[in-house]
């Protein structure tokens, strides 16, 4: 017992792995947040006066709003007038091509394994990069242009697809949606921007990785995927950042539109640094994702499993507008040491015979706290929907926590709605099975913790999948009850 | 092969073996019988290294080795195995992934490299013959919703794979139907040699006569306080553990 706890502290106090900061020289607007920042950005990203204005509306509105305190976190108040809101890695205007990319940063990406050089990169896999702000070079751009298929930085389709930016952008997600989401409307800096023409089945998975880099800089991206009607894509989206002592607040936006018959799969892998073993340090993950069917028949899934950062706030969720479309959510959330995390889904049925599946995976060790918040919403008019939420919880060790708050509303008699919650531990009768088979403490806990994210974890493309594996193995393993 | 010598143990200040002696050859059979509560899957832990009890005194060798010393998962790829009494179900990890892992460990222990893929499943397809078992349930979450029979048939599959040197099952015939007691019997008999050791805890004789003891053993109150060659389990059999304890009081 007392040394399978050792074990695992041991196992669980692993250091980050992908704390490490480089010298990129950045282009940094002054501390704090005004009307005069917001211009300040909206200048130095030289766009369009209507995109200005959009942005200024949503700083007017975050001003009048409180930050939410309902989720089951805690952290100290955060000084918003004490961040920095855009840094740039500085290098000659835009590069277009990845030859124009600072080697630096190319270096910077290849020690997180990502490597943006076309030649060397992973199989059907389009690459986009966004170090603190900006983001920094897409791969495979000819390519999928070929098809129609739009993929590239947020700055670049406000210059070169306005018209696109402009009628998606805040269409699933407005401005003012909530607190983080309006401070982002305000001061995004970048993203990435994906755009699948009518019954195109993009080839390759698209994916963006995140970075936050320089200190005390908050990182604001936003993406937006427009699938049309009878589109598939599937987009993967990883993020990193180096140890800092300072909390550093990331707050994204992520809006989806499926038309219909379109299908959009959203795969995450958030590693944000999580704050050491004293929970000094950390990302503060502010998230707001959100996808709508828009059309019928359509489809969106959410597969994220979170590893990182020492507040997460993320709720990816579907309006499932289309009759006939589907909602899916699919989620492994681990904390450890500090971490907390309070992330789940909401699923709002609006057409008719809509379907929505919600299984969430929390594994919490140390002296973590882990939540659960789902809402399920059938409107009146969403006759013969059905929902099914699977929510499971896999405590390590007797400091954490694992809470469930599901919400369900259900205003049909038609619709059905199945709720299944279990809450376990890794019994030590698990462990001594797998080491009475030679499988040693370490192997033994990464074993038993995909097993129980499996569910989860099959639904990521192949090669997440594995990174996957490995991250939760890294940032867990060990045990007992 | 195995030694034990003067073996006691406790688990939360309650002394539960108190004094084993036994000796295990390369190529034999010992049974252990005995009434419940006596020890016997105590003993089979405290041999796989169970943390839960502590070894107060005595000492145990295993192939020259302290087997005292050892870590279980150590003591695993020294060849110990132990057949559970319960195994326990890991969801989401089937049985080939389960012994793939295990088998690759014990390898890896050995200095020997991993089987590839197409090795392991050869090997594999070979063992499940031997106990006759479905592949279906091997690509089944371990041991999850297994009937009880089918359990005990997946610890054999186990002990099959991993060819260990000195098997523990632990009533392994418990729950097993009569063609299943014959095959798992068959398994057990077929992986006999005379390299390796078996270690049958059992309450009934009926497996005896499939798997033949050189050896059984009767545990009372953490002891071996009889030991004889096979028709000693027929004795029990016949007279039930009365007339042990009746000679135990008298003494
Ligand atoms: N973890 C434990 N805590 C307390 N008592 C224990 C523990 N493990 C075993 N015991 C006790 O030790 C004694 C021996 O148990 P053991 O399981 O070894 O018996 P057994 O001979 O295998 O019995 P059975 O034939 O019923 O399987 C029992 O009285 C049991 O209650
Ligand atoms: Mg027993």
């Amino acid at each position: 017992m007392a040394k399978d706890n050792q074990v695992l502290e041991e196992i669980t106090s692993k250091e980050y792995e992908h704390g490490w900061t480089v010298n990129l020289e950045a282009d940094e607007s002054p501390k704090g947040l005004s009307e005069d920042i917001v211009r300040f950005i909206s200048s130095k990203k030289q766009e369009p006066e209507w995109l200005l204005e959009w942005r200024l509306k949503a700083f007017r509105s975050w001003q009048k709003m409180v930050e939410p305190k309902w989720a089951n976190v805690k952290y100290p108040e955060i000084n918003y007038q004490d961040i920095i809101y855009y840094s740039a890695p500085k290098q000659k205007a835009g590069p277009n091509k990845l030859s124009e990319v600072d080697p630096e940063l190319i270096k910077t990406f290849e020690k997180l394994g990502i490597s943006l050089t076309e030649q060397k990169r992973l199989t059907g896999i389009a690459v986009d990069a966004v170090i603190d702000s900006v983001s920094v070079a897409t791969t495979f751009k000819e390519k999928l242009g070929e098809l129609g298929v739009i993929f590239c930085s947020f700055s670049e389709a406000v210059r070169e697809h306005p018209e696109l930016v402009k009628k998606y952008l805040g269409s699933v997600v407005p401005m003012n949606d909530n607190y983080f989401a309006a401070l982002n409307s305000a001061v995004f800096s970048d993203g990435s921007f994906c755009y699948i023409p009518k019954g195109v089945r993009c080839p390759m998975e698209l994916s963006t990785y995140f970075r936050i880099n320089a200190a005390n800089t908050g990182q604001f991206e936003r993406t937006l995927i427009v699938a049309e009607e009878g589109s598939y894509v599937s987009y993967l989206e990883g993020c990193t950042a180096p140890m800092r002592d300072e909390n550093q607040l990331h707050a994204a936006v992520v809006e989806l539109y499926a038309m219909k018959d379109a299908q959009i799969k959203y795969s995450t892998v958030q590693n944000w640094y999580p704050g050491d073993k004293n929970g000094k340090g950390g990302i503060y993950n502010f998230v707001t994702k959100r996808g709508l069917c828009a059309g019928d028949h359509s489809k969106i899934s959410w597969t994220q499993v979170e590893t990182g950062s020492a507040i997460t706030w993320k709720y990816p969720s579907c309006i499932l507008k289309g009759d006939y479309s589907m909602g899916e959510f699919y989620s492994v959330a681990v904390t450890n040491n500090y971490q907390q995390a309070d992330t789940g889904t909401k699923m709002t049925h609006i057409g008719k015979n809509t379907r929505s599946r919600i299984v969430s995976k929390g594994i919490s060790a140390g002296k973590s706290q882990n939540s659960y918040r789902g809402q399920v919403h059938v409107m009146k008019r969403a006759t013969n929907s059905r929902n099914f939420s699977q929510c499971d919880s896999l405590l390590m060790g007797d400091k954490c926590g694992a809470h469930t708050f599901p919400y369900i509303d259900v205003e049909n008699s038609s619709s059905k709605i199945e709720h299944e919650a279990t809450t376990s531990k890794i019994g030590e009768d698990q462990i001594f099975y797998c080491l009475q088979r030679g499988i040693d403490e370490e192997a033994a806990v990464a074993l038993i913790v995909n097993g129980y994210a499996k569910e989860v974890l099959s639904q990521l493309p192949m090669e997440f999948a594995v990174e996957a594996q490995k991250l939760l193995a890294l940032t867990l393993e060990g045990s007992v009850g | 092969m195995l030694t034990i010598k003067n073996l006691k143990a406790k688990v939360e200040d309650k002394l539960i073996l108190n004094g084993i002696n036994l000796q295990v050859n390369a190529g034999e059979i010992h049974a252990i019988m005995g009434p419940n509560g006596s020890g016997k899957s105590t003993l089979a832990s405290v041999l796989a290294g169970r943390e839960d009890y502590e070894v107060t005194e005595g000492e145990v060798q295993f192939l020259g080795k302290n087997l005292l010393e050892l870590d279980p998962d150590v003591r695993a790829c020294e060849g110990i195995f132990l057949a559970f009494q319960y195994p326990v179900e890991i969801p989401g990890v089937s049985t080939v992934n389960f012994m793939k892992t295990a088998l690759n460990k014990i390898r890896e222990y050995r200095g020997q490299p991993s089987l590839d893929a197409v090795a392991f499943l050869q090997l594999m397809k070979e063992k499940m013959k031997l106990v006759e078992i479905d592949q279906s349930l091997l690509s089944r979450s371990l041991n999850e919703g297994f009937s009880g029979g089918e359990k005990k048939r997946n610890e054999i599959f186990q002990m099959a794979m991993l060819e260990p040197k000195l098997s523990i099952l632990d009533e392994t015939d418990s729950g097993l139907d009569i063609d299943a007691l014959r095959i798992v019997a068959n398994g057990v008999n077929k992986l006999r040699s005379k390299n390796n050791a078996t270690i049958v805890v059992t309450h009934y004789q009926r497996l005896l006569e499939h798997i033949v003891p050189d050896f059984v053993h009767v545990l009372y109150k953490g002891k071996i306080v009889k030991s004889g060659g096979k028709e000693l389990a027929l004795e029990l059999e016949a007279k039930g553990y009365d007339w042990i304890k009746n000679e135990m009081e008298l003494v």
